[in-house]
């Protein structure tokens, strides 16, 4: 069975959400300790989102430098699918395995809602299962979600299609050209903002047209690198 | 024991939302001709003495570690006068 591994870091709180997406898609969830250099013989990566060392100095910047963070710097470089979900994200990017930075919110405060996301880049192990321009509803929670990058970076990103996901319909947090998600060259990295392992079962997503909670456009990224991992 | 104060504020060209919170909280409360900006300052203290091999690794550390060159830069790096520390 495809074994993705989750790593919690000091102060992490998504990562049990994550060990039910991953299962519910269909793999077996493997729990990574962020102090060791082990990451278990798993097939890919969740960082998981939360508040790691309580966004001291910058969010995700201490958790960046973590022992195990050799081993996944190492992996994502040899082409191991990594997905940073919120905190996640952060940590990815100041471990500068995806470019660019996250600031606090441009309004000034936390938000949680129901995003609705555009899907842009569908051939990355993570959002191939998606269709081309595909809008998604994805629980959007966070205080520092503000994506910026200078202007050749963003040329950079939007030239080569690295724009995974962007907001529709509201900008919540200020983000330069509306980025929810990013990935990296190698297409194997995807970070975002939004939290898709809470939008994977019935009941407990977030709200859609149809029904209260019945969102779970999230369970497509974990069934996704299942299976471009499978396909290998 | 010596102080070496490093200081980062976020690039100019940036919003700064925690800078805009404090000068709206400002204005709020009758002084609002203020631009405020937000950063943060380092004190790392050392025994021994401060040489200029170890003053050049602290730039290290305040560029790759205390800031992220993405979205701040590092203003100062500097020895604290024992003399000014007393003052503080």
């Amino acid at each position: 069975m495809t074994k993705i591994g989750v790593v919690t870091f000091p102060g992490s709180l998504d990562e049990r959400d994550a060990h039910r997406a991953i299962r519910l898609a269909g793999a077996e969830p493997v729990a990574l300790w962020h102090g060791d250099h082990d990451l278990q013989g798993v097939d890919a990566l969740v960082l998981p989102g939360g508040f790691s060392y309580g966004d001291y100095l910058r969010a995700g910047a201490i958790a960046s430098i973590s022992p195990i963070m050799t081993e996944v710097v190492a992996a994502a470089n040899a082409g191991m699918p990594v997905l940073g979900i919120c905190n996640g994200f952060q940590v990815l990017v100041e471990a500068h395995l995806l470019p660019g930075g996250l600031i606090r919110n441009d309004h000034g405060t936390f938000i949680r809602r129901d995003q609705v996301l555009k899907v842009e880049c569908t051939d990355t192990a993570w959002t191939h299962q998606f269709e081309q321009g595909q809008d998604i509803v994805i629980p959007l929670k966070n205080g520092e979600g503000g994506y910026i990058a200078d202007a050749e970076t963003l040329a950079e990103l939007e030239g080569e299609g690295r724009v995974v996901f962007r907001y529709r319909h509201v900008n919540p947090n200020g983000s330069l050209n509306d980025i929810a998600g990013i990935t990296n060259a190698g297409r194997n990295v995807v970070g975002l903002m939004p939290h898709p392992e809470h939008a994977v079962e019935p009941g407990f997503g977030p709200d859609t047209s149809v029904a209260m909670r019945s969102g779970t456009d999230g369970l497509k990224l974990f069934t996704a690198a299942i299976e471009a991992l499978q396909a290998v | 024991m010596p102080t070496i104060v490093v200081e980062v504020m976020p690039k100019a060209e940036l919003l700064d939302p925690q800078g805009k919170a404090i000068a709206g909280a400002l204005a709020r409360t009758g002084r609002g001709e203020f631009q405020v900006r937000q950063g943060k300052r380092f004190e790392l203290t050392v025994p021994g003495v401060v040489t200029q091999e170890l003053l050049d690794e602290v730039r290290e550390i305040a560029e790759h570690v205390l800031s992220n060159g993405v979205i701040e830069d590092v203003v100062g790096v500097r020895v604290l006068e024992p003399a000014a520390r007393q003052e503080v």
